[in-house]
């Protein structure tokens, strides 16, 4: 029986990333200011009831600014995992399916992305791409879909032999059906638990990227710019890296306690847990 | 013992060969010419022109590949475009500061996390566990930048106790003197090391400590758990030696698999405390398009993570006897 209050991880992370959405949704809004609103009188202020988080170095208000930098970060977090979901589901599923040949040779290539730390792999590929939200999101797509093959992949060496998969195939099901249809339902569960984590994590490599300067350009705003900025003025104004850091630690608390209570309901086997790639950055 | 190793050296091999491939591939795509922007803006075309003949950058890119694997496999990985030296020399001088951060770094992740871990699993339940927990949670989700930059704003600016940036004398060395009863600079590359390791070591002890308190968990839950009560042992030892042993298992070969994270997460470390090691070179040698430096640094980090892993198979015999390897 499903219940927030029998699962404190699942409320506290799903309050989280509803405050982050709402956040991102009427920060600006709310505000007043634009994100690249400069004001040359009012630099490095302390927060304040004008400014609630303060401003930057150019006088531009820091809420506004971690507003519009948070809808950056979740776009990039959010569609890399959805694209390394997509690839890495698939592939799982063929390799698991079709065995032999087919899986040593994926695997193989999965061993070879593992075998590059995730930073540098990514640092690469946008260097060769160039920056931007796209060649970031790509780049991260890039290093994360391994996970998902794996997990796709030992869930359906489990179920290749089922007499549900059987069945399909005496029924004259073809291999698409089996593998999207019949398959994938089971692994529907630890890819989701695997994703929600997996969006923390994708949050804090782009803000690893940007923090290296290899993330989005200026002027767009986003929280590893804002941190790596920040540390220009450390002594001068702490609380611009403070907020930057803040904003990011506590999104990733979201992903991470709900992604943890959703493992409890949706992979109380621990597929997930077993498989989730432990050299994250 | 020895056969085993060998042959999980050799199943590396079609790995490294992939690894150089994927990492020859990405390079194709890297726009600009290497040699214009090494000769700068104010190069004449014949300068380019040579200097592409010179590193060969004018031959098809399979003949490039072939020519890279056959001067590996001589111990050649060709010469860094930007650093004028091998780069074999380049890493070999940034290979030692990087594995000095993280051993260090490993050492402090395991006390802390061990520590962190037992007590959770023996207070179950109770503020301590959550206390314990709660850090293990925040340490997963804090970014490792972050935490450095906090650590150098309090020791380093506010407090004015370590050096904020760089290296001090090599670490292994200062070690060896102080133990032949000459202590001189051991202080201070323990202070320059401190923030780095710490960075790395603290992030990592999150991890290792919620993972040695499930694992302890299990293990505490045993019969043999319950027949060492019984037998009336002392709970420290039942804790220590009973049930942390066979906790331990699991916790190592985490450790080895974290020892990678500990390799990519000096990229962002080194970068923040100035720290002269392999990170710090591979993000240089991204920034600059320096093709030969980049396949040479990931190689080497590819590498050291597969030996690790070695090291972790043969470490899970010494910790379970039931584990041989023929």
């Amino acid at each position: 029986m499903f219940s927030w209050r029998g699962n404190l991880s699942l409320a506290a992370g799903g309050t989280i990333i509803a405050t982050i959405v709402l956040f991102v949704l009427f920060g600006p809004l709310v505000s007043g200011y634009e994100f690249d609103q400069m004001d040359m009188r009012n630099r490095l202020q302390l927060p304040s009831a004008i400014h609630w988080l303060g401003t930057d170095n150019f006088g531009r208000d820091l809420w506004t600014r971690m507003a519009v930098g948070a809808r950056v970060s979740m776009v990039i977090a959010v569609s890399s995992v959805a694209i390394a979901v997509v690839v890495g589901v698939t592939v799982g599923l063929v390799s698991g399916y079709f065995g032999g040949w087919v899986d040593l040779a994926i695997m193989r290539v999965v061993d070879i992305f593992l075998g590059i730390p995730p930073i540098v792999l990514a640092l690469a590929i946008v260097a060769a791409l160039g920056p931007g939200v796209v060649n970031l999101t790509l780049s991260l797509a890039a290093v994360f879909w391994t996970e998902y093959a794996r997990v796709v992949r030992s869930v359906t060496l489990s179920h290749r032999e089922a007499d549900y998969v059987a069945a399909a195939v005496a029924l004259g099901a073809s291999k698409a059906r089996i593998l999207f249809i019949e398959i994938l339902p089971n692994v529907v569960g630890p890819v989701i638990v695997l994703a929600t984590l997996g969006i923390g994590t994708a949050i804090i490599a782009e803000s690893g990227l940007s923090f290296l300067g290899f993330g989005v350009e200026p002027p767009t705003p986003t929280w590893g710019w804002t941190l790596a900025y920040g540390t220009r003025y450390l002594r001068a104004a702490p609380w611009l890296s403070t907020v930057a850091g803040l904003a990011i630690m506590i999104t990733v608390l979201g992903f991470n306690l709900f992604g943890d209570g959703l493992r409890d309901y949706l992979d109380p086997r621990g597929v997930a847990r077993r498989y989730r790639r432990l050299s994250s950055t | 013992m020895l056969i085993y190793t060998a042959r999980r050296l050799i199943l590396f091999l079609p790995i490294a060969i992939g690894i150089v491939a994927v990492t020859f591939a990405i390079m194709q795509l890297l726009p600009g010419d290497p040699a214009a922007v090494l000769l700068g803006e104010d190069a004449s075309e014949e300068g380019v022109r040579d200097i592409r003949q010179a590193l060969g950058l004018d031959q098809p890119w399979w003949i490039r590949l072939g020519t890279y694997y056959f001067d590996l496999l001589h111990g050649d990985m060709g010469v860094s475009y930007f650093q004028n030296q091998p780069v074999v020399d380049a890493i070999g001088q940034r290979l030692v500061p990087t594995l000095e951060v993280a051993i260090v770094a490993l050492l402090i992740s395991i006390v802390i996390g061990i520590v962190f871990g037992v007590v959770a699993a023996v207070r179950r339940g109770t503020p301590i566990d959550a206390f314990c927990m709660l850090f293990a949670q925040l340490g997963v989700s804090m970014p490792v930048f972050w935490f450095g930059i906090l650590l150098m704003y309090l020791f380093a600016i506010q407090l004015d106790m370590l050096p904020s940036i760089g290296r001090g004398p090599p670490l292994v060395p200062a070690l060896g003197r102080a133990l032949m009863g000459n202590p001189g600079d051991l202080g201070l590359a323990l202070m320059h090391i401190a923030m780095p390791a710490l960075t790395l070591g603290l992030t990592n002890a999150a991890v290792i400590s919620r993972l040695v308190r499930s694992s302890m968990l299990e293990t505490l839950g045993q019969d043999y758990i319950r027949t060492a009560r019984a037998k009336g042992l002392a709970p420290t030892r039942i804790v220590l030696v009973h049930s942390l042993r066979n906790a331990m298992l699991t916790v190592v070969s985490v450790m080895g698999l974290r020892f990678g994270a500990l390799l990519g997460g000096a990229v962002l470390t080194e970068s923040i405390f100035g720290w002269p090691g392999l990170g710090q070179l591979a993000v240089a040698a991204i920034s600059q398009r320096d093709i030969p430096l980049i396949q040479g640094v990931v190689l080497t980090f590819a590498l050291a993570f597969a030996l690790v892993n070695v090291l972790v198979d043969l470490l899970y015999a010494v910790i379970d006897p039931r584990i041989r390897y023929e």
